[in-house]
């Protein structure tokens, strides 16, 4: 018997289709302390908890650096566990990004970036994530509403797969606050697509095991080594979730999405909703101008997509790097640009690629901007970093 | 001696075994040792109590102090015991004397 699905869209924000994700997960805990722009999804799940659609032990802490040790203890338990914060309150919560890691905990957090103090802006930019990007979580970025709602539901898949805590980020504002059409699942079918299947360890009274311990300089390595491979192999496990669930609800993403890229000649690379959506603005005024461009867009930002990032830019002459955070002092200040000059000298791919800053604390990235990225890539190879839109 | 590699571990450095950490002998940075000097000891416990590793172990027997008989005594595992003092400090009759370790 085939069952009829029922379309359900419904107008949202980023930030309520990560709460609708959420509440469709069967969460248990979830941990919560405001922080602009994130504070809109807890207060929906609060909602969903103080309303009954969602069964979950809903936890006020003081901090951020609370609330994600709130759900280190949760999910060491054995609860699936949710919590989300943005900015300072990632910088807050930094030490116990390694700990959640390092304890191979399958934590789901929502972060719509923005950009970090001083001085203080509450607007987009990516300097908060970019923070986090190697302490041992996978990383997606995603570019609408539609897909934070569908990664969250894949993030618990992976986690609890890979056994790895996963971020789930998108632009703050510009998507947390922006709304959207949706389709959500039906929720019997996610809860389907994410069985409880036990942990190999977990705390219990009945089979006591210690988490978290000291290790002397004997031991410690190992445990680290363990991450490195566990990342290696997220990779593979992200493409087969997305997969799988491409299967079941009918979308999917892939770790790396490229429009009009099959006879580019140039290519802007870059993450998140505002700058894909003002790319491929900017690649079809271009192509309309003569100028072969496209985009590439990365969703999965780690483990790094090398393989897949390496085969979309394959045929093109030149490229940019269109980078949303500021790392400051490297070779390079865009932290995509340095990721992907270091897959591409690891790969032996000599192309000439440009790094771009822009949209730091939520400058505005016009069309025009973008359009002009490409016109410089065609004028002549160039390897610097160019910061657009300041004043200078 | 060989020790497992990384992949035979288990994940996220749990320790799988209960109780296994007696086996880590945890005296080694002890500078002050603890001694109980049982003639002033009047077993109230309290070093028992506030020992923060657990390492004052009760004995049972019979034993005559003084012109006393107890049921038990305190003894220090110096295996484990950190030389914290938290023992001299709270003990209410002085029968515990923190000695110089040996260099």
């Amino acid at each position: 018997m085939q069952i009829q699905k029922t379309r359900k869209i419904e107008a949202l924000t980023s930030n309520y289709a990560v709460a609708y994700a959420v509440k469709a997960a069967d969460v248990d805990v979830i941990a919560v302390y405001p922080i602009t722009p994130q504070t809109t999804i807890v207060e929906k799940l609060s909602e969903f908890v103080a309303n009954g659609e969602l069964n979950a032990e809903l936890i006020h802490v003081e901090s951020e650096h609370s609330a994600l040790s709130a759900v280190v203890g949760a999910s060491a338990a054995g609860a699936r566990v949710f919590t989300a914060t943005s900015s300072q309150g990632l910088e807050l919560a930094h030490e116990v990004l390694h700990i959640a890691s390092g304890m191979r905990l399958p934590i789901v957090m929502a972060v719509p970036t923005r950009a970090v103090s001083a001085p203080i802006s509450i607007h987009n930019d990516y300097g908060d994530v970019m923070n986090a990007r190697d302490v041992g979580w996978v990383i997606y970025i995603a570019a609408s509403a539609q897909e934070v709602y569908d990664t969250v539901i894949q993030a618990y898949r992976l986690a609890e797969r890979a056994l790895l805590p996963v971020i789930v980020a998108y632009d703050g504002f510009l998507m947390s606050h922006t709304v959207e059409p949706v389709e959500l699942n039906d929720e019997e079918e996610v809860r389907k697509f994410l069985p409880r299947t036990p942990r190999p360890y977990t705390l219990n009274p009945r089979r006591p095991v210690t988490m978290g311990p000291l290790t002397s300089p004997d031991w410690y390595y190992e445990f680290k080594y363990q991450q490195v491979l566990a990342l290696q192999e997220a990779y593979k496990i992200a493409k087969d979730v997305d997969a799988e669930y491409s299967r079941a609800f009918g979308r999917g993403y892939g770790v790396v999405e490229s429009y009009r890229m099959e006879d580019a000649d140039y290519a802007i690379v870059t993450y998140g909703g505002a700058a894909y959506g003002n790319a491929k603005a900017a690649a079809d005024l271009a192509r309309e101008r003569g100028i072969a461009a496209g985009v590439v867009r990365i969703r999965l930002y780690r483990p790094f997509p090398t393989a897949d990032v390496l085969k979309a830019i394959s045929g093109v002459k030149a490229l940019a790097v269109l980078d949303r955070a500021i790392m400051f002092g490297g070779p390079a200040e865009g932290p995509l640009y340095r990721d992907l000059a270091a897959a591409m000298y690891m790969s032996g791919v000599d192309k000439p690629a440009v790094n771009v800053i822009h949209g730091i604390g939520q400058r505005t990235m016009y069309v025009e901007d973008l359009y002009k990225i490409y016109t410089m890539l065609r004028e002549g190879p160039r390897k610097e970093v160019v910061f657009m839109g300041v004043r200078i | 001696m060989t020790l497992p590699k990384a992949t035979e571990l288990p994940i996220g450095a749990v320790v799988t075994e209960p109780g296994s950490t007696r086996r880590y002998s945890t005296a080694g940075w002890r500078t002050l040792k603890p001694v109980i000097h049982d003639d002033k000891c009047v077993r109230c416990q309290l070093c028992w109590l506030y020992c923060p590793e657990g390492t004052i172990a009760e004995v049972r027997g019979v034993f005559k102090v003084g012109g006393r008989t107890y049921d038990v005594k305190y003894e220090i595992i110096y295996d484990h015991c950190k030389g914290c003092g938290i023992c001299a400090n709270e003990c209410p009759t002085k029968a515990i004397e923190m000695v110089p370790e040996a260099p």
